[in-house]
């Protein structure tokens, strides 16, 4: 399994083949905008309390088997063996394929405490390098270089691996990119060496949004997202995933729900996250935002807390993505079924 | 160094590059006249720019903010009043919250420096023919669909290269050009209030005046601190109704007019500015309600210019204004009563000019961005029938 981490990584080099990409080359787009999202969305979640065995860490090998299943099960594939490399190998070239360049947007503000796990993005590249994608041409990245490191990422420029670098590395495009209410320049890393975005956010409480996670996670993709925190970022969230530059490459979104805080966010606040060891995994973002945010207002009623709504900050922004403006999904829950692996 | 040329005056001007900031503001003592200024720098990559420049070096406790529960606090510098949790921002993007202390990132962070005629500004009636040493760093705490200059003020300070420069080193670049003035101006410097206030104190030891070109959204307490420090105020009033305010800039109107009204009242010498974009805030009534509002609580001697609209940002879809519409502008206001009603950004208008409101002679001639004639006397009156003419006219 590929491993991000300082410890293995030179392991997971060494199974790298030959080859390599030129960071800010231009990638033409694979596929123009996406259509407005079909009668039913799918979100699959799955979950394993045995995942970090009797200590704290995650066990990698059991976090793997949870993203197959995951994935199997969003893809339809129910009836698949988690251990059926065909059917696990088939689901991931529906994503990406040896022609393309995969930018893999991760989330790392939260330090170790609550950033999408190296594990599981070293899961996700092995599986894309297995669907025939080149381990140059899969690109790990956030806002900040040195954010990442602080959340346990190893930095990698060049060579024949996988990439993993902030946009601070390479800089934001010079034009602005605009829809609504949001005017920004967007990430180069997304612009210009990515064909297929993978949105890699996690499970977590924002005092001023209500929570973030997939949709709002692309604020860590352009130059200024201090401007759209207000009102609850309601509509700027919906607003930037309009940017064609980002519709038109997200192609999955996998939640990292391994860690997840229902309160006290976006901070690490070790006493207001819990290990909820599960993943997250749909198409559509809205609609996992809506069930990744349902999760979290369940979290908040066991440990006695108002409701977001009752503390006025409820995420209106999912709405907002859903509705006649923007349609990026669904929000509606009998328009979401909820998938349990 | 980043920032952007004018075509007129705006607060967007031609900054110095690199290298000639250095020479200017850290080591050279010739003067640095206009035609050795660059053309718009291109920037090193922002690898490297983040690699030069030391965070904890511009780094320093906010002054204006108060703590609250959970390592949060609030932000008292400017009407929004940002409640900012822990490793997060304001809205300006320059002020950051590190386990709930709260720090300017911008401190003595430098991304603009230019010297610019104190008619850019534009002040008119403040040491006409004199320039000043025009600074700015990142960020800014409204968001106007117009702004020339949106690549240095709508950014992080991380994502644009800047330069280190001490409110000493600031001062002492000012008196090496000859500029007796050092001006804020370019982003919006309620962002960089410490900074400005220590630079300013920094001038006048060393006998160096200082300017600030705002937005005036601002909190009173902060204003008084901050701005109590300049020897002259430039406003830019960007309409006369809340809806383009929450709109257009997203602000507010109501606390721009109390700055205006508390600026009067500290006895600063203020002149505002009124950019007119087609279509949004160049209707008669508004032009009217303007002029009223600013006879009634600033008096008839507070300059107000009308300046011309080009678009940029997130205004491209509109036209530049047409003269005839500034020239609407102004004389609605002239005929509300205000004595010094200008046009900007059209060169050679003769509404640039400054003229006796009692004898109607001209006593100042503007050409651009030059003052091209000054008759107003020492003891500030007009030479032709002694009518007191309010301003800073000599230094």
């Amino acid at each position: 399994m590929t491993d991000l981490s300082d410890q293995s990584r030179r392991n997971f080099l060494t199974q790298c083949l030959a080859g390599a990409v030129a960071c800010g080359a231009g990638a033409a787009l694979r596929a123009p905008a996406q259509p407005p999202p079909a009668t039913k969305s799918c979100v699959a979640i799955a979950r394993d309390p045995m995942l970090r065995g009797a200590g704290m860490d995650l066990d990698p090998h059991r976090l793997a088997a949870l993203l197959d299943r995951t994935m199997l099960a969003l893809f339809g594939s129910v009836h698949a063996t988690a251990t059926s490399n065909e059917s696990i190998l088939a689901v991931w070239r529906r994503i990406a394929g040896p022609d393309d360049t995969v930018s893999l947007k991760v989330n790392t503000l939260g330090g170790r405490g609550i950033s999408t796990h190296v594990d599981l993005v070293a899961a996700v590249c092995d599986r894309l390098q297995r669907a025939g994608v080149h381990p140059a041409n899969m690109i790990v990245w956030d806002r900040d270089t040195e954010e990442m490191e602080r959340s346990g990422f190893r930095i990698a420029i060049g060579g024949d691996r996988v990439q993993c670098y902030g946009t601070d590395r390479v800089g934001y495009e010079d034009e602005l990119s605009a829809w609504g209410s949001v005017g920004s320049r967007l990430s180069k890393i997304l612009t210009r060496s990515s064909t297929v975005l993978i949105n890699l956010p996690v499970l977590k409480d924002h005092d001023g949004a209500g929570v973030t996670i997939a949709l709002k996670n692309m604020y860590g993709a352009i130059h200024n997202p201090n401007k759209y925190h207000p009102n609850g970022c309601d509509p700027y969230v919906a607003d930037l995933n309009m940017l064609p530059e980002i519709r038109s490459r997200l192609k999955l979104v996998i939640c990292d729900a391994t860690a997840a805080m229902y309160e006290g966010g976006p901070g690490f606040k070790p006493e207001h996250s819990w290990k909820a060891n599960s993943l997250l995994v749909s198409e559509d973002a809205v609609a996992l935002d809506y069930t990744g945010w349902q999760m979290i207002e369940h979290k908040r009623a066991e440990m006695g807390l108002k409701t977001l709504e009752a503390e006025q900050r409820a995420p209106h922004y999912i709405a907002t993505a859903a509705d006649g403006q923007h349609r990026l999904g669904h929000c509606d829950p009998s328009r979401i079924a909820v998938v349990e692996a | 160094m980043k920032g952007k040329s004018a075509t007129a005056e705006c607060p967007a001007c031609t900054p110095i590059d690199r290298r000639s900031f250095l020479m200017c503001a850290l080591a050279s003592g010739a003067a640095l006249g206009a035609g050795e200024l660059a053309a718009p720098a291109v920037a090193v990559p922002l690898a490297s720019c983040a690699e030069s420049q030391s965070d904890a070096q511009f780094t320093f406790e906010a002054r204006f903010y108060e703590k609250l529960a959970n390592r949060k606090i609030r932000c008292k510098l400017c009407p929004r009043e940002c409640i900012v949790g822990d490793k997060e921002r304001g809205y300006c993007g320059v002020r950051e919250n590190r386990g709930g202390v709260y720090y300017t990132l911008v401190h003595s962070r430098v991304c603009a420096a230019h010297i610019d005629p104190i008619e850019k500004k534009p002040l008119f009636h403040y040491l006409p023919g004199t320039t000043a040493f025009s600074i700015a760093t990142a960020g800014c705490n409204v968001n106007c669909k117009f702004c020339q200059n949106w690549d240095i003020s709508q950014s992080r300070p991380e994502e644009i290269p800047a330069e280190y420069v001490s409110p000493h080193q600031a001062a002492a670049a000012a008196l090496q050009n000859n500029c007796p003035t050092i001006a804020y101006t370019y982003s919006e410097p309620v962002v960089f209030a410490e900074y400005l206030m220590d630079t300013a104190d920094a001038g006048h030891a060393a006998g160096v005046r200082s300017i600030v070109v705002s937005n005036g959204y601002i909190q009173h307490d902060s204003l008084v601190e901050a701005y109590g420090k300049m020897d002259a105020v430039k406003i830019d009033l960007k309409a006369f109704t809340e809806s383009y305010y929450t709109k257009v800039v997203t602000g507010q109107l109501k606390p721009v007019l109390e700055t205006l009204v508390t600026l009067r009242k500290m006895g600063k010498w203020t002149e505002i500015v009124y950019l007119v974009v087609p279509t949004l805030n160049d209707d008669d009534a508004e032009f009217r309600g303007l002029a009223q509002w600013v006879k009634a609580n600033l008096g008839p001697d507070v300059p107000l210019h009308f300046t011309q609209f080009h678009p940029e940002y997130l205004l491209k879809n509109l036209p530049i204004t047409p003269v005839p519409t500034l020239e609407r502008a102004k004389a609605i206001a002239d005929a509300e009563g205000l004595h010094y009603v200008y046009i900007g950004n059209v060169p050679g208008h003769p509404a640039q000019n400054t003229y006796c409101p009692q004898c109607r002679k001209m006593l100042v001639e503007r050409v651009g961005f030059t003052a091209s004639q000054l008759l107003i006397r020492k003891d500030s009156t007009c030479p032709f029938c002694r009518h007191k003419i309010p301003g800073i006219w000599h230094a």
